[in-house]
């Protein structure tokens, strides 16, 4: 059993004590619900597109505090940021915590390197990779929609 | 207080030293005699029951035979072939609710359940209830957890054809007064009663004759048998005029071109080669469960429950669901601060400590309580003191891994 503090780092515990772009988007374009129906957690994303970039995302939902930091801080990454740079950080960020991620990559994902951890708790790469796969669909489709 | 198995007959916590298991709600641990009786049976006694041409054949057909009979006992059952093995508690309610629902279950008929099932005791009858035009009722529950008896007593009635409800809640603990609940439903209408023995037969002696219910349904991997295997306990007259839930072999009288005859009770009730090596398993278990007593069983975990809880009781931002231990299995379900349960259940782990974290197949029950899930930890023969100084320890890790004061 590897250790814990590896898996809440204490930037994730930050994001799940204070969720960052934790609000509804009212002029948003589109939004996605992710849901876990293993856990229960569920959250949804909205974005506001410029063109195909990013000009605003948030998010609200309840989940562990693996699910509620991955969402705050994939809000955080990813405002601003092209499609396909987002789409991009995505495929890394997957690869990141199913532990297939080469290390000289690792640090390329800046502060999402906090969950580094999750690759050695397999159980958990669903709670990490939800939002993620919200911001997926969202991306790919515009309108309302579930995943997950 | 230490167990009141001796650890040392689970091979499963030999291999794991270290190993806290508070999860024997969602299944149990094996004794060394249920292997070894399984194991066994494979060795020496194994062919195809009831088609006996030949000497071993006949061997595997009164093993089976024997396996029905030392579990009948153990349930309180004097006509053991009123015991039909079944996969275990969901395919056994699954069994109940079509064979004799689509029979007997009309339009305008009511089928109430209450708010503490477990979906394997909530989901079948919801859908039997659709099918066959029928009105589906949930019974509420009291604040600390138990069913609500003055609500239940309200919506009996005439056109109440089943009540299904459990012997003790997964999630909660609860023990419900099962032979109270069943004379205020005798009193009140002519309903079918079901009953979610899957944490009762485990746990509490369960003596079916004098429980007066129509159906007791049980898994076997909960009681330190196999998974796999379970039974459906019912009434002869009941189950002698069910069509059968499932058709095929062995469970076939006489094959016609055009028409079938049904073979006796229990077959009837078990198509296709039955599960004999699980039979035997679980035979196994009821004698080693018999060995160390059911009252003692129930008096050990009572004890391990008033413990953990009054040690739980102390941890800062705790919360506790359900009745006092007094009324409650051995199972504390709870929630502490806003850790989620998930990550309490990793954080214990860490320390070696298993708990289930989830809503524990009882979502309605969860809407209930107004949460998503909670963490619950159970505890079973092999459990003693020193699990509960491990789990009690393991909170405080959380609390401080998460930024609580008082560590």
């Amino acid at each position: 059993m590897p250790d814990v503090a590896e898996l809440y780092q204490s930037l994730i515990l930050d994001h799940n004590r204070s969720p960052r772009n934790f609000r509804v988007m009212a002029d948003a374009d589109r939004s996605v619900e992710g849901r876990n129906p293993l856990c229960g957690d569920e959250l949804t994303v909205w974005l506001r597109m410029d063109g195909d970039t990013i000009a605003d995302v948030s998010w609200m939902g309840k989940g562990c505090a693996i699910s509620k930091a991955s969402a705050s801080m994939m809000t955080a990454a990813v405002k601003g940021v092209a499609r396909d740079d987002a789409e991009a950080l995505f495929e890394n960020f997957h690869d990141l915590v199913t532990g297939k991620l080469g290390d000289d990559k690792v640090n390329s994902l800046g502060r999402l390197a906090a969950f580094r951890g999750v690759s050695r708790f397999p159980i958990r790469v669903k709670c990490a990779s939800l939002a993620w796969h919200a911001l997926h669909s969202a991306l790919l489709a515009p309108g309302t929609s579930s995943a997950g | 207080m230490s167990s009141l198995a001796p650890r040392s007959d689970f091979p499963i916590l030999l291999a794991h030293p270290g190993l806290r298991y508070l999860d024997s709600a969602a299944t149990s641990q094996k004794p060394r005699a249920v292997l070894d009786a399984i194991s066994a049976y494979y060795s020496e006694d194994n062919a195809n029951p009831h088609r006996g041409a030949y000497e071993l054949s006949v061997r595997a057909t009164e093993r089976y035979h024997a396996a029905r009979e030392r579990v009948a006992r153990f349930c309180g059952v004097a006509d053991a072939d009123c015991l039909i093995f079944t996969r275990g508690t969901t395919e056994a309610i699954n069994l109940v609710a079509s064979a004799w629902g689509r029979a007997n279950i009309r339009s305008g008929d009511e089928v109430i359940v209450t708010g503490m099932e477990h979906h394997a005791n909530f989901v079948p009858w919801q859908q039997i209830a659709f099918e066959q035009d029928a009105r589906f009722r949930i019974c509420e529950l009291t604040p600390d957890g138990r069913i609500d008896l003055d609500e239940l007593r309200a919506m009996l009635g005439r056109h109440t054809r089943v009540v299904a409800f459990n012997h003790v809640s997964n999630a909660l603990g609860t023990i419900n007064p099962v032979r109270e609940i069943a004379a205020i439903v005798r009193e009140r209408s002519d309903a079918l009663i079901v009953c979610d023995g899957a944490q009762g037969a485990p746990h509490i002696p369960v003596a079916f004759d004098s429980l007066d219910v129509d159906f007791y349904a049980f898994s076997g991997h909960k009681m330190c048998g196999p998974m796999g295997i379970g039974a459906l306990i019912g009434r002869r007259g009941t189950l002698e005029t069910m069509p059968p839930y499932q058709t095929g072999g062995d469970m076939i009288e006489f094959v016609l071109d055009y028409r079938t005859t049904w073979n006796v009770l229990p077959h009837k009730f078990e198509a296709g080669t039955p599960n004999v090596g699980d039979a035997v398993g679980l035979a196994a278990a009821a004698d080693y469960l018999d060995g160390l007593g059911m009252d003692a069983v129930r008096a050990h975990e009572l004890a391990l429950v008033k413990l953990a809880t009054t040690a739980l009781g102390d941890v800062d931002g705790i919360h506790i669901y359900g009745p006092p231990p007094e009324d409650r299995s051995g199972v504390i379900s709870f929630t502490l601060s806003d850790i989620h349960p998930h990550d309490l259940a990793t954080i214990l782990d860490g320390d070696g400590v298993c708990i289930r974290a989830g809503h524990h197949c009882a979502q309605p029950l969860m809407r209930r309580l107004g949460v998503a899930a909670t963490a619950r930890a159970s505890f079973y023969i092999y459990n003693d003191e020193a699990d509960i100084e491990a789990l009690l320890g393991a909170l405080h890790r959380a609390r401080g891994l998460f930024g609580y004061a008082g560590v």
